[in-house]
């Protein structure tokens, strides 16, 4: 590994550019296994989501679920996919022990999607990246390696309670020009399908991977450079960094008048490299033939358009329209799309409030700072969109003063009570009445002489200390505009 | 086309995951050969404008909704596993093969 | 009275009322397999007892051993399966059981359905029950010897070339090839997918019609079991073909057919016309080409069938210091000749370079084969024909020679490739008293047809006598 750790460094990559094509699996979101009636839910004791089907017993036969189908195809329309009209499944054939009857039931020559894009932003720049094909295929199963990795493990534990879960395989073309370029990519990908609803998208699930095709060349060249697959990245973030660390050592090689030779290289997230598979290097030869146990999909016109129809708003459109109708800046619409929840937690809220901005304000601020805090999905926890609209209103009302508010809904976030009860409950409510704090403000005038003189001189700040003061007598409930309104009436013009 | 060569034998027993020994290699490499020469009897059709039959039948849109049904007891998944461990199947190491 | 000289039908008819019990019909049945099973081989796993307590109401059926019975282990005929219990039933076995019908025991077979003798079987070869000397035929070989010898009165088989039509043919009894799609194969341990379908073989067209009746349906564990509902095929039976066109494709009567073989078949259909048929030659142009796309389209199909046999879930395990070497080991052990040279051959015509060539135009000539049947069903009614070119041939006579062993398909594999229904008829005992086959091929669905052509030739034949054994 001479190569490792420094690679990267020293090596200039202005003369060149990178050429990135992705292949992004994603698991679809149904409740049975694609060919099979087996539950797809995640965790369990191992081998007990399993039937004949999907441990390839010998006489068992797939039937297609009918929600995998639906779904496949609707990725494929939220990806601007032209859906083939006439479509078919294949055996890709190869030997693993993951793989039950040592073929995965794919598609080959006739996938359900093809010739889609996806509009991404990069640094300010609209960029179009072609969608090439999606289809439908089948999960494997699960490898738990006895040691540190696969290689040197001394045996394997296989556990098919994942194999035959519904996949969609989205292949690009290869227009991403930088690693970073690839990332904002898969993070796109990854709303849409989300929005789209057919997966929830979860990576240290494994719902969603991610392998990489990638190559440079000398700026100004067309022709394609020789590239190498990279597998093994398990974030979006090591997506990157694989490919960072890949194009310059594709750089690093060639500029050193080395070849690049095409290979699969796996990223080693802990050391930071890529590394070459040792061995032999054959080409595979998957032997696809068309799949005898099932019939192939006719689609109509109609039934592609229904589909379509039912496609919800997906994310670039949706953080248009935020802008457009709540007055939003693209900053807090870029944020409220991260994921369908929420901007729909968003916008329920900002259609009972009439300030959008402050809304957006505590979606971006407290709540996603509890929730990244907690570890927690917004599903998880007990907030709703009323009950922070509840809050919202006792601000706005002068009720209770920011600081208190968020005090309070930080409770509402752990206990699920609407902020009046636990105001309420706790004697939360601002104090608001002219009379109890004027009198306050003239305790504390007198008992700050100092503070009072140097204000007098024209030191401004000074009255902080007085407002401090009211506060301390409120615990922090007095209304802080009314105390300072108050004192300055009681004080005069600094100065005078 | 007679004999297969030894290679073309030897790599299709590899993709087939088949452990041949030296004497079955010579015989199937005779016998593919001829078996192969007859099926090349096909190319004296002209195929060219053929459209290809994989389904007799003329079925579409076979399909399944989305319920879960009952799994195999973990048990009976294992019942017939020759070597199992803690509810896994245990096969020995994996090799990377290309 | 012997039960086991009963027809299906006899048997079932007094089992309903009340004469006979299910019991007494197992009890008669394991009676007659201890006295002749020692020389016929026909079963893999006998079990009187079992099959006593789970007697049932009805015949009890022998099941080929390719077929999955919770219970039974399920072989293949094959060491790879060898002690292989499978959790589920196949929907054949399920829709017998719910009808009353008890597994009467599992039957010898070319291992994974691969072969024409029933020799290639991992354990032991099955002896026909005519001369014992010979093979039954493959690779139902177990199931027709057994209803050939008395030891049922019906059995499943298995068809993907012939392997139900020719062993019915070499023993003397009555086998069904249904449309592709009429029976489910949920359970069916698959050869080739795209052609397996299973049948049941009986001693009369009669009893045919009842066991097809039993098994015939929509399956929706099966995406490739067509929806139309089964008629019931008893109503079929009436013995008239006045009228019936009936065609003889010229191919099926040329060189390599031997000649009291041919001769049979033709007073057979001298039979149906003078009962009123009309007899026309018809031409199949591409038959000639039907046994070299199929011995492309069966392995390949084969081989990816078969992979999954990799020692790792079930079925045998060899020792191998990594995956790759207990995969390659634990096949090339579990694995007989056979089945390592079509697996071999479907490899290769798959694979990059070749596929083209070989699997995709083996496909396109599965088109040819069928427009020529499309063509002639409508000037004809159903085909006549032998089922196989010969009569059962004499054990190891051609073990050794691959080539030779295929081409006693080479009747029955266009049926596979266009997916049609045929029903082989005995009709006539040779110069040395061996059984020759009337083959009735027909349109798609024409089950009723082909069992009311084949009822009533039966009728005007005469019974079929019995071998002695």
């Amino acid at each position: 590994m001479a190569l490792a750790g420094n690679v990267s460094k020293g090596v200039d990559l202005s003369r060149w550019e990178i050429v990135i094509g992705l292949e992004i699996h994603v698991e679809l979101l149904t409740d049975s296994k694609v060919f099979c009636g087996c539950a797809t839910d995640f965790g369990g004791e191992p081998n007990t989501r399993v039937c004949p089907v999907c441990l390839g017993l010998p006489g068992s036969l797939p039937v297609l679920n009918a929600k995998a189908l639906e779904y496949a195809v609707k990725t494929g329309l939220a990806l601007g996919c032209e859906i083939a009209p006439f479509s078919k499944f294949d055996r890709k054939n190869y030997f693993y022990p993951d793989l039950p009857k040592a073929y995965q039931i794919s598609q080959y020559d006739l996938p359900l999607c093809r010739h889609g894009h996806l509009d991404i932003e990069v640094n300010g720049e609209k960029r179009r990246i072609g969608i090439t094909r999606v289809h439908l295929e089948e999960e494997t199963g699960k490898s738990l390696h006895a040691g540190t990795s696969i290689v040197d493990s001394p045996y394997t534990l296989l556990d098919y309670n994942r194999a035959g879960i519904p996949l969609v395989e989205i292949v690009t073309e290869p227009d991403l020009r930088s690693p970073e370029e690839a990332r904002i990519f898969l993070e796109e990908l990854k709303r849409v399908v989300e929005f789209a609803g057919v997966s929830d998208v979860k990576m240290e699930e494994g719902s969603l991977r991610c392998d990489a095709n990638i190559s440079v060349r000398p700026r100004g060249e067309t022709r394609l450079g020789t590239k190498t697959e990279v597998k093994n990245m398990n974030s979006f973030r090591a997506v990157q960094r694989a490919l960072e660390y890949e194009a310059a050592r594709q750089v690093a090689v060639l500029e050193s008048g080395g070849r690049i030779e095409q290979e699969t290289r796996h990223w080693d997230e802990a050391a930071g490299v890529t590394r070459g598979m040792r061995s032999k290097e054959q080409a595979h030869d998957y032997r696809y033939f068309p799949e005898p146990d099932l019939v192939p999909i006719v689609l109509t016109p109609e039934q592609i358009e229904k589909w379509r129809q039912e496609l919800p708003e997906l994310p670039a459109a949706r953080r248009e329209r935020l802008m457009r109708e709540y007055g939003l800046p693209p900053y807090d619409a870029e944020i409220l799309t991260t994921s369908r929840k929420l901007a729909d937690f968003f916008e329920e809220a900002a259609r009972q409030f009439p300030d959008p901005k402050m809304v957006s304000n505590w979606v971006m601020g407290e709540l996603l700072r509890l929730l990244k805090a907690e570890g927690k999905e917004l599903d998880q926890v007990n907030v709703t969109p009323a009950r922070l609209v509840g809050l919202l209103q006792l601000i706005r009302a002068g009720t209770i003063s920011g600081a208190t508010a968020k005090e309070v809904f930080e409770e509402m976030f752990r206990t699920g009570q609407e902020a009046a009860a636990i105001v309420e409950r706790r004697g939360l409510q601002q104090i608001s009445d002219e009379e109890t704090i004027r009198q306050l403000v003239q305790k504390a005038i007198a008992a700050n002489p100092e503070a009072v003189e140097s204000y007098r001189k024209g030191k401004e700040k000074a009255i902080g200390a007085l407002v401090g003061q009211v506060m301390r007598e409120t615990r922090g409930k007095a209304n802080p505009q009314l105390v300072n309104r108050l004192l300055l009436e009681a004080l005069g013009k600094p100065g005078q | 086309m007679e004999k297969l060569s030894q290679e073309q034998v030897e790599h299709v027993a590899r993709l087939a995951r088949l452990a041949l020994r030296e004497e079955e290699k010579a015989i199937f490499a005779e016998q593919l050969g001829q078996i192969l020469a007859y099926a090349a009897k096909i190319r004296e059709l002209d195929l060219a404008n053929v459209e290809p039959t994989a389904h007799v039948l003329g079925l579409t849109n076979v399909t399944r909704p989305d319920e879960v049904r009952p799994s195999l007891s973990q048990e009976e998944v294992l019942q017939n596993g020759p070597e199992v461990q803690d509810g896994y199947f245990r096969v020995p190491r994996i090799v990377e093969e290309g | 009275m012997q039960i086991h000289e009963l027809t299906l039908v006899e048997a079932t008819d007094m089992l309903e009322r009340g004469e006979l019990s299910a019991a007494e019909v197992i009890n008669g049945l394991y009676d007659r397999i201890e006295a002749v099973e020692e020389k016929i081989k026909a079963f893999l796993e006998i079990d009187r007892e079992r099959v006593l307590r789970e007697a049932g109401t009805q015949v009890p059926v022998a099941i080929k051993d390719n077929i999955c019975t919770r219970g039974w282990k399920t072989t293949c005929a094959s060491r790879m399966l060898a002690n292989f219990h499978p959790p589920y039933d196949a929907t054949v076995v399920a829709r017998l059981r719910r009808q009353g019908h008890a597994v009467l025991g599992k039957t010898n077979m070319d291992e994974f359905a691969m072969g024409s003798s029933t020799e290639y079987s991992a354990f032991y070869p099955t002896r026909n029950p005519w001369d014992t000397e010979r093979v039954p035929g493959g690779s139902s070989g177990g199931s027709a010897a057994a209803v050939a010898a008395g030891e049922a009165l019906v059995a499943l088989g298995s068809d993907t070339g012939g392997s139900i039509r020719l062993p019915a043919a070499f023993c003397g009894v009555v086998g069904l090839k249904p449309t592709y799609g009429r029976v489910s194969r949920f359970g069916l341990v698959a050869y080739a997918s795209s052609l397996d379908q299973i049948g049941p073989i009986t001693r009369t067209v009669a009893d045919c019609a009842l066991a097809l009746n039993w098994i015939a349906g929509h399956d929706p564990l099966d995406s490739t079991s067509l929806p139309e509902e089964a008629p019931d095929y008893r109503t079929f039976l009436r013995p008239d073909v006045k009228g019936l066109r009936v065609g003889l494709p010229r191919e099926y009567f040329g060189e390599g057919l031997d000649s009291e073989v041919r001769d049979a078949v033709l007073a057979a259909v001298r039979q149906l016309e003078a009962g009123g048929a009309k007899v026309e030659e018809v031409s199949l142009p591409h038959t000639e080409y039907a046994l070299a796309a199929y011995y492309l389209i069966a392995p390949a199909e084969a081989s990816s069938n078969l992979a999954r046999y990799d020692g790792v879930r079930y079925g045998l395990r060899a020792e191998g210091e990594d995956v790759v070497q207990l995969f390659s080991n634990t096949r090339s052990r579990g694995f007989g000749p056979e089945v390592k040279r079509r697996i071999m051959l479907g490899t290769y015509a798959l694979s990059a370079g070749y596929y083209d060539a070989y699997y995709l135009n083996a496909l396109r000539v599965r088109t040819l084969i069928r427009r020529d049947f499309d063509r002639v069903f409508e000037k004809v009614d159903v085909l006549a024909c032998p089922t196989s070119p010969t009569v059962a041939f004499r054990l190891g006579e051609k073990t050794d020679d691959p080539m030779q062993m295929y081409l006693s398909d080479i009747y029955t594999v266009t049926v596979n490739l266009a997916g049609l229904p045929a029903l082989s008829v005995p009709c006539a005992l040779n110069s040395e008293g061996l059984p020759i086959g009337l083959q009735l091929i027909g349109p798609p669905l024409a089950e009723g047809r082909l069992l009311q052509v084949g009822y009533a030739y039966e009728e005007a034949r005469g019974p079929f006598p019995r071998p002695r054994i």
